[in-house]
């Protein structure tokens, strides 16, 4: 098991009840997918609320960086970089800047 | 000691205004799920300490709340903070902001589409609830108004929802068009004498009806005009703003559509209007007095395109007669340099003995009338842009 630390944007984390940063255990390989299934079993308030609960896509106004990178369009299944998935850098979970 | 809960969605979180029967002194709570969206909140006429509230952004969608003890606690329905992540059926919770169109085909054709505002085919894409509407008899039953527009139903809570798909596949859900705000279904009226009828109304569709518990409806816009769409008297493509009805007769409806105010004395059959004196007959609201089955209240807007009060004073507008002939109602309200909206759910009335009638502005004022309407004061002044407002009376 791979221990993954998140950073999640304010309105979820008043919603799952949560810290800015949560830590995860996602089983290996750790990938963009792995993880939110983790995300959202443990945390079942989140569900629908990253992904689209039937096709499983990423919601438009959300992106997923990692390590200073984009990781938003990268494949769901690909392994996630080694220093998220040693714990050294955490999975940003982050909101467009839009809205009033 | 009678009181009453005002409860007031707005665009940043929802608010709760509590007083007594004299509703002049105000406790307000919140922001309640502050930095959302809450586009209806209301409680269930069985259970008035269940309240039920759509919290929503467009950044991580639609959310379900669910109140057992009158706002002070919330949970998402089927998903309490510290529970186990599945149900007894070994099924993930969380499933109660899960809305999925119905495209089994068990209630018509599968509707895959709707029209986009420039006519061409566009496919129904969930984006919010508008409205939340609890049954008048079951305290696990709701109803949801949706954007794009459709109606869904709970029978547990607000746990799972399912589509009462016989409204879009009833043969014009693939002609409905989106109004400026979106192709929403805003109004749930449930008839208190008849379980089985149900009214509902979208932007900018119509008014449909069913009198079999949601199984098979119909347009009900014989007598509209809507200038905007190429057969102005066509039977749907109507963009009605809202519907009020008076428990003791729910036969009669009241309508403020896009333009013009409407009645209907035979169940949405056929419509007259009834603008009368108004100085505008666009705006959003309209409500019907707690005790007095022809005194109607809405409020004017300028125009579609200036979409706040006439010459910037705001005036709330009654009728004794069910329509025709309105009177302003100014005193305690600016009655210059106004220039706020009020949306289609911020009206709403009590059912205390004087009946309170109530609003809230785009500006996030909340007034308050104590009188039926002859005197208005403001509960509270700086909330955020408020969306909804709804009333619990304890008499």
């Amino acid at each position: 098991m791979a221990l993954i630390r998140v950073k999640l944007p304010a309105h979820l984390q008043i919603l799952a009840g949560v810290s800015s940063e949560i830590e995860l255990e996602v089983e290996e390989p750790a990938t963009q997918r792995n993880l939110l299934n983790t995300l959202e079993s443990r945390y079942p308030m989140m569900r629908g609320t990253i992904r689209d609960h039937v096709t499983g896509q990423r919601r438009p106004y959300l992106r997923f960086f990692a390590c200073q990178a984009d990781l938003s369009q990268r494949p769901a299944d690909e392994p996630l970089p080694r220093e998220i998935s040693e714990g050294a850098e955490p999975f940003y979970i982050i909101g467009a800047i839009s809205g009033g | 000691m009678s009181r009453v809960r005002v409860l007031v969605g707005t665009r940043k979180g929802a608010f709760i205004l509590s007083s007594d029967g004299k509703r002049e002194k105000w406790d307000i709570s919140g922001p309640i799920f502050a930095g959302w969206e809450i586009f209806h909140m209301k409680g269930s006429p069985v259970n008035k300490e269940r309240l039920y509230a759509s919290q929503t952004t467009d950044w991580f969608g639609q959310i379900i709340q669910r109140s057992e003890d009158g706002g002070k606690t919330w949970e998402q329905p089927g998903t309490p903070h510290g529970e186990q992540a599945t149900g007894a059926d070994g099924m993930p919770a969380g499933e109660s902001n899960k809305f999925v169109y119905d495209t089994s085909g068990e209630n018509g054709k599968p509707l895959l589409t709707h029209q986009w505002y420039d006519g061409s085919p566009h496919p129904w894409e969930f984006k919010r609830v508008w409205h939340l509407e609890p049954s008048l008899t079951e305290p696990d039953t709701v109803f949801a108004g949706v954007e794009d527009a459709a109606l869904f139903k709970t029978i547990n809570g607000g746990k799972t929802w399912q589509e009462v798909s016989g409204l879009r596949g009833h043969g014009t859900g693939s002609q409905w068009q989106p109004g400026a705000g979106g192709l929403c279904l805003h109004t749930i009226l449930l008839d208190p004498d008849n379980s089985e009828r149900i009214y509902t109304a979208i932007s900018a569709a119509g008014a449909f009806r069913t009198d079999n518990g949601g199984k098979d409806w119909k347009p009900i816009n014989q007598g509209l005009r809507s200038e905007h769409i190429p057969n102005p008297t066509a039977e749907i493509g109507h963009c009605v703003h809202r519907i009020a009805l008076h428990p003791s007769r729910p036969d009669v409806l009241f309508m403020q559509k896009h333009w013009d105010v409407m009645r209907s004395d035979d169940a949405g059959e056929s419509w007259v209007e009834i603008s009368g004196n108004l100085p505008s007959d666009f705006g959003f609201v309209i409500d019907v007095h707690a005790h007095e089955p022809e005194t109607i209240y809405v409020l004017p807007l300028k125009s579609d395109g200036e979409r706040f009060p006439p010459e910037g004073k705001l005036r709330v507008y009654r009728s004794r007669s069910g329509g025709n002939e309105w009177e302003p109602l100014t005193k305690g309200l600016p009655q210059k340099d106004c220039y706020v909206n009020v949306l289609r759910d911020a009206m709403a009335v009590d059912s205390l003995e004087a009946c309170g009638i109530y609003f809230g502005t785009t500006g996030g004022q909340v007034y308050c009338s104590a009188d039926n309407g002859d005197s208005w004061t403001a509960i509270v002044r700086d909330l955020p842009a408020v969306l909804s407002v709804e009333v619990q009376t304890w008499p």
